[in-house]
């Protein structure tokens, strides 16, 4: 078990007061907080350590690369890739799905990628549940490339409907992108049967982590599938880095997405050749100052241990769970049992407008995100606008989720 | 700083949420419009009847949330009866106190003349919520501009 009242200590925002009452964070899931350790390694490298990566022959330019190269270490480290050269930065996970849909899209006039063109008669699935960032590129490469857009449907209680999945991914299916934990519903999916049937008939599997990786151990070898993409922000990390995981042998023959500086073997003017993974996915300067942050994030989460955050959450996504069902008129979006659930708990209120319960919860404090969670599918599956939306990390506490539930009578008595 | 001072949720506006007034549909109209606010999927169809230069009656359906419906509502009882010019003066001073961010500089006069619409200074603070509070605001002024023109001998005719 862990100790959450040591653990609040080191996130400096957790003793702020809001409307004069202390913060109670329920937020996680949009953004995690930061412990001091992150704060202090990208303030560090910048004080210490700065310069630009990988061209600058000086000792700044070498420490900065060490940073950020280090960084890539310890991300492999954190997901058990085989290879630290299959661990490539991002901006953020939207931009490592992207990065993934525009490289299969360029794959049609790039010689040697063949394997992965995408076109007319060809299928790429995703599920009902994804949020945007993991929907809107796949629209997008299908819109590209003549390819049919498909999904598999969720059911009345936040699963996707598991026949569907045979269904759905068929032969003709190129590109299997799901999400691991929902961020909507809070449902886990059933990763090993979904990659399973992406192998089966050839087709790529990725895994959209945002959720998965603040919350559960990560192992890309054992999880199996080609891709894996989650974003530092939602790990405890900094903003504007993320990671995209992918099988190496794949990444050696996948086409560039950005052009630019560090991607680059030789340039000419007659043509181009490219880096190796993972240089090849990394156009531009880089998040410098972000990669050893995010590392710090990491270290701070592994020396916790990911079993023990699974174990603390899933504690409190029970309690949380069992007080809630006592509120009347109130109705879960998503699984009501702890079963296959994250630490995510979408809801409804009778007869109020969520983005009334998350002002008037702000105004005691209590910090809940209200809307449509950039999943709006699942809001139109539901027959809702929008809902109510508590989340909780390695911070929260049982004492947070009571704060919560006295919140939401609060709100019912003035609406009542 | 005591929370039921700042309260966006001032007691007037929850009034309102609760019992709407004008709600209903206007069976004898002059324009009908229909605003949505993307923010929290708020939605109100408005119905305008023009008479001699004033707002004779006024008449919305709608859902969302209790900041767009209780300011439809106090907008409707601001509106009714009165002059189009007075009307559309007073949603120019309920845009500005929207957009004060929670410093008003309207007169005493200019507070008194919005009524129960002052009580939604709060929203102001809160960027993301005064779309809201605007919805049916915006909604009566395209519905006037509707009923009177460009075709106004159309007006005349009905009246």
């Amino acid at each position: 078990m862990i100790d959450v009242e040591v653990i609040r200590k080191d996130f400096p925002i957790l003793t702020r007061e809001v409307h004069g009452v202390p913060l109670v964070y329920l937020d996680s899931a949009n953004s995690a907080q930061k412990p001091q350790v992150v704060i202090d390694a990208e303030a560090e490298l910048y004080a210490q350590h700065y310069s630009n990566v990988a061209r600058a022959v000086h000792t700044l330019g070498s420490e900065a690369t060490h940073a950020y190269e280090n960084a890539r270490d310890t991300v492999a480290r954190f997901i058990n890739a085989p290879r630290r050269d299959e661990v490539i930065f991002t901006k953020n996970i939207s931009e490592a799905l992207n990065l993934l849909a525009y490289s299969l899209s360029n794959a049609a006039t790039f010689p040697g990628a063949e394997k992965f063109v995408v076109g007319p008669g060809d299928n790429i699935v995703v599920t009902e549940m994804e949020h945007h960032s993991n929907l809107v590129p796949w629209q997008l490469l299908a819109q590209r490339t003549g390819a049919e857009f498909r999904f598999i449907p969720i059911d009345d209680e936040g699963r996707l409907v598991d026949a569907a999945i045979d269904e759905r991914i068929d032969e003709n299916t190129k590109v299997v992108s799901f999400v691991y934990q929902s961020n909507a519903l809070g449902t886990i999916n059933p990763v090993a049967r979904l990659v399973a049937r992406a192998r089966q008939v050839g087709a790529l599997s990725i895994i959209d982590a945002a959720q998965a990786a603040p919350h559960l151990p990560l192992d890309v070898q054992a999880l199996g599938a080609d891709f894996l993409a989650f974003t530092g922000h939602k790990v405890y990390g900094p903003t504007g880095i993320g990671v995209l995981w992918g099988r190496y042998e794949l990444l050696a023959e996948l086409p560039p997405f950005l052009g630019g500086g560090e991607m680059i073997e030789t340039v000419s003017m007659q043509g181009t050749t490219y880096a190796a993974p993972p240089h090849r996915f990394e156009a531009g300067t880089p998040p410098i100052a972000q990669a050893p942050a995010l590392a710090a994030a990491i270290d701070y989460l592994s020396a916790i241990g990911m079993e023990n955050v699974r174990e603390h959450e899933a504690t409190i996504t029970a309690y949380a769970l069992d007080r809630l069902a006592t509120v009347p008129g109130l109705r879960i979006i998503g699984p009501n049992t702890p079963l296959d659930r994250g630490a995510t708990i979408s809801f409804t209120m009778q007869g109020i407008h969520p983005h009334d319960i998350a002002q008037l919860l702000d105004e005691q404090g209590i910090a809940v995100r209200a809307g449509h969670h950039c999943a709006r599918p699942v809001c139109v599956r539901y027959g809702i606008p929008a809902t109510t939306r508590a989340s909780f990390g390695i911070y929260t506490t049982p004492a947070e989720v009571d704060a919560l539930i006295a919140g939401l009578l609060k709100v019912q008595e003035m609406f009542g | 700083m005591t929370a039921s001072m700042e309260s966006m949720y001032q007691q007037i506006i929850l009034d309102h949420y609760k019992h709407p007034n004008h709600r209903g549909e206007l069976e004898d109209f002059d324009a009908e419009v229909h605003h949505v606010n993307p923010t929290c999927g708020d939605e109100v169809t408005l119905r305008v009847q023009v008479r001699d230069g004033e707002i004779a009656d006024l008449g919305w359906v709608g859902e969302g949330c209790s900041i767009s419906q209780a300011s439809t509502s106090v907008m409707s009882d601001l509106v009714v009866g009165a002059p189009i010019e007075n009307a559309l003066a007073l949603q120019e001073k309920f845009v500005e106190l929207m957009q004060s961010q929670g410093n008003n500089t309207l007169s005493e006069d200019e507070v008194e003349a919005l009524e129960d619409a002052v009580a939604f200074e709060g929203v102001s603070k809160y960027p993301a919520r005064v779309k809201c509070a605007l919805l049916g605001w915006m909604a009566m002024k395209s519905a006037v501009a509707e009923a009177v023109g460009p075709a106004s001998p159309a007006t005349e005719e009905k009246s």
